[in-house]
């Protein structure tokens, strides 16, 4: 998937060059092993205690120091479990959602970053969806401490975590319509005129990306 | 049932609701006592001196007794994160300094070494710069602590421990305000290193500073440590234990009233805390009275690693503020003049005078910004509060794709309910004040 050109410019109208500009989705490619550091450990650890490993883990990702396993939605549950219970990653630090509209089939992300404070270690859950069904099971029956993370993130993305136990906005008015940290959501915002001069709202300033 | 102007009734579905808007208690309890309905529901905040900012509680009460509380957030949502993806990346940092108000520089450096990582430019960012930012947040870690600590006492009625506190607070923000022009939400570190070097005599004065702040604190600590009032309001109350705290993701001062001596400083050292001698300070109490000692102990833990900077920024005078490479630091070199900040009047004749490419780099880098390849990572520093962590996503471009920040205010603000259910509604004030929430924080 690609996107073309910037600030809605096609073929002229737009001197500046940027109108030529193309965007690439942005794709991860997965590591080969040895991952270095204690990562192989972790994956030889869950590969032992969790027998479907190799059809539940999508791919895993080692990037500036930092493991990242891809896993099915199907599965977070199960995983979730055996990471906690057998790996020992007591707790879990909230829920973050990315939206990358341009990845077809895996628009929206759920990233769930893991702390182990037995082995004091680090890793990085990933579970991606599609915009058209934006369901992810809840893990708060795992990590009670996720509870308001899942909420925000249902509220900002639109991703509906199932079996939580009151997904209801969080930061937004409950009557609030759409999810803001989406990227079809406008910024919105107003021109602010000084002097003379208009300085455009920031979602209509220029682009360089 | 008569009609009261301060406090009308009325009846829904849910039993009758009455609106208090102050005046004749007396006429209140009346009619709630006639009330068959033994079980109150009490709405507490967003608007209460109480709650430690526009934090609402939604109290279950069975005469005294909280039977169930819930919180209400969001009323200082301000769409930081949101906002964040439409400026570059330096930028950012004047975002993300407001949203944990009391602790900015955490903020800013939990985003800043997400940036620089991503970059993969950490090693890259001087030394001096990296000792300027453990000194500014062991600095920040003293202020946000006496707020803590005053307010807590203020909220429990105690009064005179919030003057002290603001005392040493304001000894803080002098300092913050010599160092970087301003004294909350400076964004004073950039990505690279830090905004400007340390005016010239500063370290003698942070010197002084410690000496005075050591002496003060003993005001503190000899009015609450050990009072028999304090220790009633405190011991006992607020309870949660470490099975309770890891469920709950609970980190931070709160974390370690449970007895674990867990700190990021320690565990998983960033900016060179590894290089500090200092203590992780516990107790074992799981309760109020347990973490506000912890945050009492950390404050003489922060003089002393202040002081080892101090001894590290002597031996590195005149190095390097910012990274070495041109594309990514800032082009001005700002200067704090006599009117606050400004530009270096050097740097202003060469892009001015001299040198083109210099102008065009100076105006590429401020507007367009730096591109930062693409990728995530999650960068986390001990705030105050706890773990606070930066996810920090990349897109290859010159602005943020995502930033979300896991904030501990927020996620900690969740044990209120194990905290203080069963519990009296009085004890609901020291359990809250002892998670110690920033309300920008939990909102973002």
């Amino acid at each position: 998937m690609t996107e073309n050109g910037m600030f809605g410019a096609r073929d002229t109208g737009d001197t500046s060059g940027y109108g030529g500009l193309v965007r690439t989705a942005i794709t991860t490619g997965s590591s080969e092993r040895p991952y270095g550091s204690y990562f192989d450990d972790v994956a030889d650890d869950l590969e032992r205690a969790y027998p479907e490993f190799s059809t539940a883990i999508e791919r895993v990702v080692v990037d500036r120091g930092e493991l990242t396993l891809h896993i099915k939605r199907e599965k977070l549950c199960e995983v979730a479990l055996i990471l906690r219970d057998t790996l020992k990653f007591e707790t879990c630090m909230g829920v973050s959602g990315v939206h990358y509209p341009l990845n077809a089939g895996r628009e929206l992300v759920a990233v769930y970053p893991l702390l182990s404070m037995t082995h004091n270690r680090r890793l990085r859950l990933e579970v991606s969806v599609t915009d058209s069904d934006p369901h992810i099971p809840s893990l708060v029956d795992v990590w009670a401490g996720n509870n308001w993370h899942e909420r925000e993130t249902f509220d900002m993305f639109g991703i509906i975590f199932d079996n939580h136990p009151g997904l209801t906005r969080i930061l937004m008015p409950d009557d609030w319509q759409g999810h803001p940290q989406r990227k079809d959501y406008a910024l919105g915002g107003i021109a602010v005129e000084y002097k003379g001069a208009t300085i455009p709202a920031p979602d209509n300033r220029r682009s360089y990306n | 049932m008569s009609f009261d102007p301060y406090a009308p009734s009325r009846e829904t579905t849910e039993g009758t609701v009455f609106s208090v808007t102050g005046g004749d208690w007396d006429s209140l309890i009346q009619e709630i006592g006639s009330t068959k309905e033994e079980r109150v529901v009490v709405n507490m905040g967003p608007q209460h001196p109480s709650t430690h900012g526009v934090l609402r509680l939604v109290l279950e009460l069975e005469g005294e007794t909280v039977t169930e509380v819930r919180c209400g957030i969001g009323y200082l949502h301000t769409g930081i994160e949101k906002n964040i993806e439409f400026r570059n990346w330096t930028q950012g940092t004047t975002f993300v300094t407001r949203m944990d108000y009391l602790a900015p520089l955490f903020n800013e450096t939990a985003y800043c070494l997400a940036i620089e990582k991503l970059l993969g430019i950490t090693d890259d960012v001087p030394e001096r710069a990296t000792v300027i930012r453990v000194m500014m947040m062991e600095l920040n870690r003293i202020s946000s602590h006496m707020v803590a600590l005053g307010t807590g006492a203020l909220e429990l009625g105690a009064i005179t421990p919030m003057f002290f506190a603001f005392r040493e607070r304001e000894i803080v923000l002098d300092l913050f305000e010599m160092i970087s022009g301003l004294r909350m939400n400076m964004a004073y570190i950039r990505p690279g290193g830090v905004q400007q070097d340390l005016p010239e005599g500063a370290i003698p004065k942070i010197r002084d500073a410690v000496k005075l702040m050591r002496k003060n604190f003993k005001d503190n600590s000899t009015l609450l440590i050990g009072n028999a009032i304090w220790l009633k309001r405190t011991q006992g109350i607020g309870y949660l234990d470490l099975a309770g705290a890891t469920t709950l993701g609970i980190t931070g001062p709160v974390l370690r009233s449970t007895g674990l001596p867990w700190d990021l400083r320690k565990m998983q050292p960033y900016c060179g805390y590894e290089n500090y001698n200092f203590d992780v300070v516990t107790a074992d109490t799981c309760d109020v009275y347990g973490r506000f000692l912890i945050r009492m102990n950390e404050l003489e833990q922060s003089l002393r690693i202040i002081e080892q900077t101090l001894d590290k920024l002597e031996k590195l005078e005149g190095a390097p503020v910012m990274v070495a490479d041109k594309k990514i630091a800032w082009p001005a070199q700002l200067a704090l003049g006599s009117d606050g900040l400004g530009n270096s009047l050097n740097h202003i004749r060469e892009i001015m005078g001299t040198s083109m490419e210099s102008l065009i780099h100076h105006f590429k880098l401020v507007t367009e910004g730096f591109q930062v390849p693409a990728g995530q990572v999650y960068q986390v520093v001990e705030s105050p509060r706890g773990e606070l962590g930066a996810h920090v996503v990349s897109d290859g471009g010159t602005r943020p794709y995502r930033v979300h920040f896991r904030e501990p205010s927020f996620n900690n603000l969740q044990a209120t309910s194990a905290m203080s259910e069963g519990g009296m509604i009085a004890d609901i004030i020291g359990a809250v004040a002892s998670i110690d929430p920033v309300m920008g924080g939990v909102d973002r």
